[in-house]
């Protein structure tokens, strides 16, 4: 695409996080995920792409078990984080929620101080010790979500009378606050202006260093600046998967390339 | 553009098939008039409502306002030690002994004096001047008596109730045409009364008794109050609120947030919005059922009637808990359980406290309805007559027989003596009292509470 970067970006690791097999999903007879095979790399930023309604999104909270909180979403297949099956019947979601933090479309910070949002999920996990602690771990959260510097002196104002682009990375910080290992992101620059999206696009560039980043988007350039590795849902079947480079200059498959001349979508 | 704004506007003439913007055509002049004679409805339809509750509120009032005014006869009474203790011991036994009869002289001596004093011509006997009192007088003197021993042999001012007729003769009520065939009072004592009147040993003032009191016998609407069946009132509201709020809350928020969604889910949804709907009635039946009949709790208890309040209260309480714990945005719910947070945690640490002021308006609502009940109270004996005040009527709250404010309003009103009827109305604004300040908080809290997120 015009941004030549991402043919300059190497994959940094080939150690694989997340891996996907024939994962079939349901929303009552509507046939939502048809069989999915997927390896997603640690310390990467892997973005899925394709047509609204394609599965993308469904297929992105089957890592954390959101869809079980949907009465009707039936989940068929194996996805293993770190090698154990995450469906399990001895894994506890919440647990595995602690692990794969997730980030949502619409800014959604609780309806409490800056501090306690962030603060919140350490909380309930027992990651502070005593105030200091907990109050460090704010810090660096914040720090992380590149929103310290604008929040520091008004940590008890409400979060959500922030910005939008302030709310979503106060929502990444309150994700990261949790130390998961996997952060998962699902459009999170849709309700967002083109200069807090830059600023969310970088901060996500940054978190590779930490985390294995799964982003979900709309937005072909997004994917392309963000990302090391691609994937393309179309219709529910995950059609190609590849380096972000490839994906975007030399595609395998024609959906492919119709979806990203912008011939379907 | 900015040299185009400050141009002179171009003159067009007009080419466009359409017409002038400036005169309606017949679509628009008809969609106009449909929408203005809409509006007209809505504000004839608000103005009758307003309107009649108008006419209610003033018709309450007028009526009603009397009852916080009494006839108070202020008498100078000797206690004569040799009708009231004869031994001279001042031993409680023997003053007991006394009987309320004992106290009439007292009280047809205290009279004669005071006509004497004020000059006052009256061929009444000292005895039909005392009964222009309550019939509670000597009761009155008696009780200070006794609490009182060492007053024996003193002049001790008394202020006594007047009778309801003079009392309704002081408020209009009672007229000396009114009492042509009334034996409780004649015209003479009337005479006496205006006269008494012009001396200052009879008024018309605040009683707060009526507020604070008990319930009276047929014969003594004077001092029939209001007091008890409050306490009543309060001590089944109390049952209410500590049952049907957590019991509300609980069914709610697990049918909102942890029940599977299948038909045992929805015959019990179905079923609860039923029962808001059932007729109060059918409460009162099975309360007399179940927990009289079944389960031998006492009749006419506060207990008993919160418990059937509380049945009916529940509904209430958790269809507007359901309410407002729809109306928390999912993207919180999302947002907890994406830090990891157990579906516990999310419901308790997130949405109630979202929902809180939704559920507390419900539950204030429906403990206002609940208060206002009369019929359920009926069926289960909650219409008891107590005549004595609190404490000693009531000692043991939830379970001595007691009434309700309704249900004491009902019972007045079911009474003869128009002075009682009048004694209705003045119940109804007190209950009206607790019905606004109960609503207003509700209000209050809503507003302030309101959408934090």
């Amino acid at each position: 695409m015009n941004d030549m970067r991402v043919l300059e970006r190497d994959v940094d690791t080939d150690a694989i996080k997340i891996a996907a097999r024939g994962v079939q999903v349901f929303y009552g007879d509507n046939h939502a995920i048809k069989d999915v095979d997927v390896d997603i790399q640690d310390k990467t930023v892997t973005a899925f792409i394709g047509p609204s309604g394609c599965g993308k999104s469904t297929f992105l909270r089957c890592l954390n078990r959101m869809n079980d909180t949907i009465d009707i979403c039936r989940v068929e297949g194996n996805i293993h984080i770190d090698g154990e099956d995450i469906y399990d019947r001895r894994v506890d979601p919440v647990q595995l929620r602690a692990k794969v933090g997730m980030v949502f479309q619409k800014p959604n910070p609780f309806p409490k101080s800056i501090y306690d949002n962030v603060a919140y999920g350490p909380r309930i996990h027992g990651l502070a010790k005593n105030k200091a602690a907990l109050d460090d771990i704010v810090e660096s959260a914040l720090r992380r979500a590149a929103i310290w510097d604008e929040v520091k002196d008004r940590l008890s104002a409400p979060g959500t009378g922030l910005s939008g682009g302030q709310q979503q990375r106060l929502c990444i910080a309150r994700a990261v606050a949790t130390e998961p290992e996997v952060l998962l992101m699902d459009e999170p620059c849709s309700a967002l202006d083109p200069i807090a999206t830059a600023q969310v696009e970088e901060l996500i560039d940054e978190l590779r260093q930490n985390y294995s980043v799964v982003i979900v988007t709309h937005s072909m350039q997004q994917a392309a600046r963000v990302s090391q590795k691609t994937a393309f849902f179309h219709l529910g079947n995950l059609v190609e998967y590849g380096e972000t480079g490839t994906i975007f200059t030399n595609p395998e498959d024609s959906r492919t390339e119709s979806y990203i001349t912008g011939r379907i979508g | 553009m900015t040299d185009a704004t400050s141009s002179p506007m171009p003159a067009i003439t007009p080419v466009s098939g359409k017409g002038s913007l400036m005169a309606q055509d017949a679509r628009t002049r008809k969609r106009n008039a449909a929408e203005a004679r809409f509006k007209a409805y809505g504000m004839i339809a608000i103005g009758i409502g307003m309107l009649m509750l108008l006419i209610l509120v003033f018709n309450i009032i007028t009526r009603g306002v009397g009852a916080f005014q009494q006839t108070f006869v202020t008498l100078e009474v000797e206690l004569l030690e040799e009708k009231l203790d004869k031994n001279g011991n001042r031993d409680p036994a023997d003053l007991a002994k006394v009987s309320t009869f004992g106290y009439a002289p007292l009280l047809r001596d205290a009279f004669e004096a005071k006509v004497a004093e004020l000059g006052v011509e009256t061929d009444l006997d000292g005895k039909d001047m005392a009964d222009i009192l309550s019939a509670g007088a000597r009761a009155q003197m008696r009780d200070f008596v006794l609490a009182n021993p060492d007053q024996i042999g003193n002049t001790v001012s008394f202020e006594f109730l007047a009778s309801g007729r003079v009392d309704g003769y002081l408020k209009d009520r009672v007229s000396r045409d009114s009492i042509a065939n009334d034996k409780n009072i004649s015209v003479e004592q009337l005479d006496l009364v205006d006269q008494l009147i012009d001396g200052g040993t009879v008024e018309k003032r605040f009683n707060l008794a009526f507020i604070t009191g008990a319930d009276s016998s047929d014969a003594r609407p004077e001092s029939a109050g209001m007091g008890v069946s409050m306490l009543g009132s309060l001590f089944m509201m109390l049952v209410v609120l500590v049952l049907s709020l957590p019991i509300g809350v609980a069914a709610s928020i697990y049918l909102e947030e942890f029940a599977p969604k299948n038909w045992i889910t929805d015959i019990i949804e179905v079923n609860i919005s039923n029962l808001a709907a059932v007729p109060s009635i059918v409460f009162g039946i099975l309360g007399l059922a179940v927990f009289i009949n079944y389960m031998h709790l006492p009749t006419s208890a506060p207990l008993v009637g919160g418990l059937v309040l509380t049945l009916m209260t529940l509904p209430t309480i958790i269809i507007s808990t359901r309410a407002s714990l729809k109306a928390v945005p999912p993207s919180i719910r999302d947002a907890a359980l994406g830090v990891g947070a157990s579906k516990m945690q999310s419901v308790f640490h997130h949405v109630l406290p979202l929902a809180a002021p939704g559920i507390l308006t419900g539950t204030i609502i429906g403990l206002a309805q609940a208060l206002g009940e009369t019929a359920p109270l009926l069926l289960i004996g909650m219409v008891g007559f107590i005549a004595s005040n609190a404490p000693d009527s009531i000692a043991s709250g939830l379970l001595d027989p007691n009434s309700a404010m309704p249900a004491q309003i009902y019972e007045w009103a079911r009474r003869s003596d128009p002075a009682f009827y009048e004694r209705a109305w003045g119940g109804i604004i007190i209950l009206l009292m607790f019905l606004i300040t109960m609503n207003t908080i509700a209000v209050i809290l809503r507003r302030r509470f309101e959408r934090r997120w």
